[in-house]
């Protein structure tokens, strides 16, 4: 497994990304937002966390017309594997690679704490090392992760299986005091229509180590090393 | 030619901010305004011979990157 990080200005969880892919056994390259091309020879380009170009304009807005993602659009065509985390989800909404957007949470707070999710499936690249219903506990970092479709759109999504994570309590049921951001069904993260993207506000590479309280997010990337 | 792009919420669409200023106004008795929505608003100069031009060049700026048009509805007005 070769990856990709894209480091835009204001990207701040690049480096925890590449150690967590590291551990799983990764090779990692870095690439700059100007950069036109991803290395060869890359199987998934990843999107890290944090406030690219500060969150001007609209969280991710800016960074999804940057140059390195026409390069990571043209990866995804070809059925290339993308991981958006937090920032990188919003920058994935907005680059049109996932349907959707990300608004500003009900509650109108920064959230930072530990969350629970739900894997609702354990048959793609992301999730084949998690049981589909299982319930891992990661962490999640933002203040607008209020993730909206219309109507449409989020038929079609639930319709086609396309849900990745949804915010749920420790036994695994969608409460509402789960769902702290006030995403619509209880979304935490989403494929695209080939389920070769995926976008999603938790951080998993916050709980690779025990050390730092938690190993559950190591799964996501053991199951894109395997 | 000078122009202006105002940027607002579609209908329907949650505002937590409009609403957290909703409540901040009506707590200095500012409480006759009801339903706040907030938008943004971008001032430009466009380099264009006719407005036709200008109103095409205006509406790829929006649709490119000043609205995000899931949520969002815009105004062009030339000046």
């Amino acid at each position: 497994m070769r990856a990709a990080i894209v480091t835009f200005p204001g990207s701040n969880r690049d480096g925890d990304v590449a150690r967590a892919l590291r551990l799983a056994g990764a090779e990692v390259e870095h690439v700059w937002h100007a950069d036109t091309a991803l290395p060869g020879g890359t199987d998934l380009a990843v999107l890290p966390g944090g406030f690219s170009y500060g969150d001007y304009l609209r969280c991710g807005a800016i960074a999804g017309r940057a140059p390195a993602m026409d390069a990571v659009r043209a990866h995804a065509a070809r059925g290339g594997l993308v991981l958006g985390i937090c920032n990188g989800f919003q920058i994935l909404c907005e680059s049109g690679l996932l349907p959707g957007v990300l608004m500003r949470n009900v509650n109108r707070r920064f959230i930072c704490h530990r969350q629970t999710l739900r894997v609702e499936r354990a048959d793609t690249r992301f999730t084949s090392a998690y049981e589909a219903g299982q319930v891992i506990d990661v962490c999640v970092a933002h203040g607008e992760g209020n993730y909206f479709a219309d109507p449409e759109t989020l038929a079609r999504i639930e319709g086609e299986g396309r849900v990745a994570f949804r915010y749920c309590d420790a036994t695994g049921a969608l409460t509402v005091d789960a769902n702290r951001n006030g995403s619509i069904n209880a979304i935490a993260g989403i494929y695209s229509e080939q389920r070769n993207v995926l976008g999603l506000m938790p951080h998993p590479e916050n709980f690779v180590e025990g050390l730092v309280g938690g190993t559950d997010g190591r799964g996501l990337f053991q199951s894109l090393a395997a | 030619m000078k122009a202006r792009i105002i940027v607002t919420l579609k209908t329907g669409v949650l505002d937590p901010q409009g609403k957290a200023i909703e409540s901040a106004l009506k707590s200095f008795g500012i409480d006759s305004v009801d339903g706040v929505r907030q938008g943004k608003v971008f001032d430009l100069e466009v380099n264009a011979t006719d407005r036709a031009g200008a109103e095409a060049t205006l509406k790829a700026a929006c649709e490119k990157l000043l609205a995000n048009t899931v949520v969002e509805n815009y105004a062009i007005e030339l000046g």
